[in-house]
């Protein structure tokens, strides 16, 4: 029951609601006079004018997409390039049966079962495509005979593109990366930046290197033709052009010529070097082998090339330089003993003597040279690569110091370097295993795991670049600097350059006196120690350490084949070095995949770069090294 | 009515059958459907197949439509609340694990199809808003207002981050509706709208780059020819070259050369503009201020503070599509994801619009129901 004054209450209520209802409508109906008013001005007012605009608007506005920007190294050597060529293009929405036409379009040009193969492939990837290529690179000859043959083909047309060309091939391949179609997920990255617009008519975008990481600088600004189109669609003539902005030209750090020193050098092997300049962080080469060829993504890689690629069991994609994870081995210790001299663990006089043995915890770690090395000192302890020696610094510092000093100075972290894909590597240390690790008796830490660590096993797992960087850092006196591939952008149009300063990440504290004892040690090791037949007879200093590291087992459930598995369980080689002493121009660091002790396979290769970048000196077989083919394609350096 | 002839079996199946159905309603909602199919089949010309599939639409959102007219509207709002929090919980599921379709976060997957909780709520919240207010019929307090407007801005700030702008706006109006019905002092909503213009300036900053461009474009089109402001352009001739008497059916020719972009969905009423001309503007016109003022009555008669509130909500939301939508076609609104009421191709919105219509068919029907 409602009391009455309940009810008044409601009565006013639903009075209140149909006063509201009144006003509601009121403004409904003002806001539609609002529509109509506008409709009014647009239909009856100004009908002329967007009459005239509808028949002329068989203007059609056409994109022009820019000039990609060149790639360049440290030299103005063109790594990448531009050239225009015809292709053969299918507007899908046009043509009913796709097949039928494929097959009619075979009797008048070449189109090979891969061509077939990536338009179907296209065709699935993309969606509203306006045309896809079913051939690229056509010759004057098939342009000729399709154009006589036109009228036969709806929607079936010829189109001149840019398309890119690194006259190097596979050298550089993953520091320059490469361009694919843009997809779907790129078109969203595209809108989600606004820059979608910018990127009408343009098919490619950078997807891994410098490619992708300065898409930006590279791509330019799209102009665009006011074309009059006929009732079908078809462009009769153009009416206005805003021309497109070409791409900026990035400038690389890179040494192209000692890249290719580099990767020479490395022949069928496997592995990577990476080379910094220590004082500003400019990489001067950064090898990855096997590397593939750019050039093959150009226009849509085919099926059959991307699973050679993807299957190869050598993984050519593979940017071991950033991306591979190796344990350091002996490479590890001139790091390890710069750290006890800064810990006060070690003075440089601090000898042990050596049985060729370390005991702990009931376990017997073994020497490399059977019977020890004797009675030795800091020193002796990296030009011998004494093991023992380390197992006993380890120990005596324990982990959480061991990563507390090679945090800062750059391993097991990334360093950023501006390309994607980098690797952050492992960096042992009881929280790095906590995390790791989900049972609780594996997160634990045992003591027995430091002593390997020390000679640069166990958990140890570093990229290349870390290596490289760790080093520079150190020889540096502690001024880190983050490593990076571009040293200046070049803007065409206006004539502007951006520099890119180097970026100082950090300056770890470190004693100038350890500093040097460490770079006279590794200097040691060129002159009379492990790597002292690799350089023999080199004419400038330099300082270097040879690494081998264990290569783990393979699984149980990978396929057998003997020839490979015997030589995926040599040994990883290693080696890093720096040069001249005094003050050190490049650090760098180099991995052979299974090529065994450090001295023979690493240490040869280093020298080898090192004889180019301090002399000049190129190997034999290099002095008449071929200049890249020019296939004769017109060359677009600019708009 | 006839009580004899009831008694005929056939007869007393069709009197079933029509129960409960508003003849206004269904001409006006029919009509406009038809108007919407002939649009559609001038803009498909190359992909007819969408007419079809639009009528199959159509035959589903009617059934809808006559099943929730069926349903009391004391029944409906048993379904407000578990409504609107599985609506919540979907949103948070879309932020958490929504597919991205053109950047942005709106689909959820269940099973085979895809599904945007964003749209349900476009009545969730509604109903909601009205069973909340519906409860605290013995007196609103201001406190309750101040409720009532987080239930609102929750669900909506979930789908602004999405980010769908457009569905953001559609859902902050229809609860605003409610809020506004409800009895809201003018002096209060005074404020709010005070806030609310203040609130755009730190917007301005949240919003994502194409949608402050979109905005600006609105401004001076001829900025951004080959993105924003193309659709604008475009549009805009198409409605002005449509003249007084449009230039007739099938004849369009921004439409055909494909000037139009979106020209089956959001951009529909072009199609229709160029080729209908004033004239058929202003009969859609006149049947969207029916469609609404039918609403309006429906509510200014129900017979509980839920049945009106929603209802009210729910014409004035049929209102803001088609003002929004137009608005943005003939160029002075933003280009927001809003398509015109029973126009636009397209299932989800069809469904959300029917059922909305069958809402208001079960309040009118009711509205005799004395409330116990």
């Amino acid at each position: 029951m409602l009391g009455v004054a309940e009810i008044r209450n409601a009565e006013r209520e639903l009075h209140q609601f149909q006063v509201r209802v009144g006003i509601a409508a009121m403004a409904v109906l003002i806001a539609f006079g609002l529509l109509a008013a506008r409709f009014f001005l647009l239909q009856v007012v100004r009908h002329d004018v967007y009459q005239a605009k509808a028949e002329e608007n068989r203007i059609s506005i056409v994109p022009v997409p820019p000039n990609r920007g060149l790639i360049l190294d440290r030299n103005g050597v063109v790594i990448a390039r531009n050239y225009s060529a015809y292709t053969l293009e299918i507007a899908p929405h046009k043509v009913k049966n796709i097949e039928a036409t494929i097959d009619e379009l075979a009797q008048i040009v070449d189109i090979q079962p891969r061509d077939r193969a990536r338009f179907r492939k296209l065709l699935a990837e993309t969606r509203n495509a306006d045309s896809l290529p079913i051939r690229t690179r056509l010759s004057d000859e098939e342009v000729a005979k399709f154009a006589a043959n036109r009228y036969r083909f709806e929607g079936v047309d010829i189109k001149a593109r840019l398309f890119r060309q690194y006259p190097y091939g596979d050298v550089a391949s993953h520091l320059i990366g490469y361009m694919g179609r843009i997809n779907e997920a790129d078109q969203a990255r595209l809108e989600d930046e606004g820059v979608d617009a910018n990127y009408r008519g343009t098919d490619f975008i950078g997807k891994a290197g410098i490619e992708a990481s300065y898409q930006n600088e590279l791509h330019g600004n799209t102009g665009f033709e006011q074309v009059e189109i006929d009732a079908a669609g078809r462009g009769i003539r153009t009416l206005s052009r805003t021309p497109s902005q070409p791409g900026n030209n990035v400038a690389l750090t890179i040494d192209l010529k000692l890249q290719q020193v580099a990767e020479n050098a490395f022949g069928e092997r496997r592995g990577a070097l990476v080379a910094i300049e220590p004082s500003t962080g400019s990489v001067l080469a950064l090898v990855s082998r096997p590397g593939f060829d750019p050039n093959l993504f150009v226009d849509g890689i085919d099926p059959q090339s991307w699973q050679e690629l993807n299957q190869s069991p050598d993984r050519p994609l593979n940017d071991r330089a950033i991306a591979g994870v190796y344990p350091p081995g002996s490479t590890f210790k001139p790091f390890l003993a710069l750290a006890a001299l800064e810990n006060g663990k070690r003075r440089p006089s601090s000898t042990i003597f050596d049985p060729g043995y370390f005991d702990f915890g009931g376990r017997r770690f073994r020497d490399d040279k059977k019977g020890g090395h004797g009675t030795v000192d800091l020193y002796r302890s990296i030009v011998e690569s004494c093991d023992t020696y380390y197992y006993q610094v380890a120990n005596d510092m324990g982990i959480d110091a061991i990563a507390h000093f090679m945090g800062p100075i750059g391993l097991g972290s990334r360093t950023g370097i501006d390309i994607n894909g980098e690797a952050s590597g492992v960096l042992p240390s009881p929280e790095w295993k906590m995390k790791r690790f989900r049972r609780p008796e594996q997160q634990k830490w045992y003591a027995g795991e430091t002593i390997s660590i020390g000679i640069g096993q166990g958990y140890n797992a570093y990229t290349p670049i870390q290596l490289a960087e760790a080093l520079a850092t150190v020889v540096n006196g502690g001024a880190m600097y983050r490593p990076h591939l571009v040293s200046h952008i070049d803007n065409l149009r206006t004539g502007g350059r951006k520099e890119f300063a180097p970026e100082l990440v950090r300056t770890v504290r470190l004693k100038p006196e350890n500093v040097e004892f460490i770079k006279r040690a590794m200097a040691g090791v060129i002159e009379e120690g492990t790597a002292a037949r690799a350089f023999a007879g080199a004419e400038y200093t330099a300082g270097g350490k040879t690494g081998t590291a264990q290569v783990i087992a393979i699984k149980q459930n990978e396929k057998y084949d003997e020839k490979r598995v015997a030589e995926q369980f040599r040994d990883h080689s290693l080696f890093i070095a720096f040069a001249p002493v005094e003050s050190p121009k490049i650090a760098l660091a180099v991995v052979v995949e299974n090529g065994g002790f450090g001295a023979r396979a690493a240490a040869p290769l280093a020298r080898a770069v090192l004889d180019y970048f301090m002399l000049g000196k190129l190997p034999p077989g290099m002095e008449a090294a071929p200049a890249p083919e020019d296939n004769g394609a017109d060359e677009d350096e600019s708009d | 009515m006839a009580t004899m002839d009831s008694a005929l079996p056939l007869r007393r199946i069709a009197l079933r059958l029509t129960e409960g159905i508003d003849s206004t309603l269904l001409v006006l909602t029919l009509t406009l459907s038809m108007i919407g199919l002939a649009a559609l089949y001038s803009a498909s010309y190359d992909t007819p197949s969408r007419v079809a599939s639009q009528v199959a639409n159509l035959g589903l959102a009617f059934c809808a439509m006559w099943i929730v007219a069926q349903v009391p509207p004391q029944t409906l709002m048993r379904f407000a609340l578990p409504a609107y929090l599985i609506g919540l919980a979907l949103l948070v599921a879309v932020a958490l694990a929504g597919d991205v379709v053109n950047g942005a976060r709106r689909w959820l997957h269940v099973g085979v199809t895809r599904f945007q909780p964003s749209e349900m709520m476009k009545l969730a919240v509604p109903m909601m808003l009205a069973w909340y207010f519906h409860k605290r019929e013995s007196g609103v307090l201001l406190r309750h207002y101040a409720l009532g407007a987080i239930l609102l801005v929750v669900p909506v700030a979930f789908i602004a981050r999405q980010p769908d702008l457009g569905t953001a706006a559609l859902v902050a109006a229809a609860g605003f509706y409610v809020i506004f019905f409800a009895g809201i002092n003018w002096k209060v909503l005074a404020w709010l709208g005070g806030l609310a213009v203040a609130g755009l300036f730190p917007l301005w900053g949240l919003l994502h780059d194409y949608q402050r461009k979109r905005i600006l474009t609105l401004l001076d089109p001829t900025t951004d020819p080959l993105g924003a402001g193309y659709h604008i352009i475009q549009s805009t001739i198409a409605v002005g070259s449509g003249g007084l008497a449009g230039k007739g059916w099938l004849n369009g020719t921004q439409a055909h050369l494909e000037f139009i972009p979106e020209r089956h969905t959001d951009f529909i009423f072009a199609v229709f503009s160029e080729e209908f001309g004033l004239i058929g503007n202003c009969v859609l016109l006149v049947l969207y201020a029916l469609l609404v003022g039918r609403g309006l009555m429906i509510a200014a008669n129900a017979p509980t503070v839920f049945a009106r509130l929603l209802a009210g909500s729910i014409s004035l939301m049929f209102f803001t599509y088609a003002f929004v939508n137009m608005g943005m076609v003939s160029g002075i609104l933003p280009v927001v994801g809003v398509p015109l009421p029973f126009l636009s191709y397209g299932g989800t919105a069809l469904l959300t619009l029917f059922i909305a219509t069958g809402i208001l068919m079960s309040v009118h029907r009711h509205r005799k129901l004395v409330q116990t």
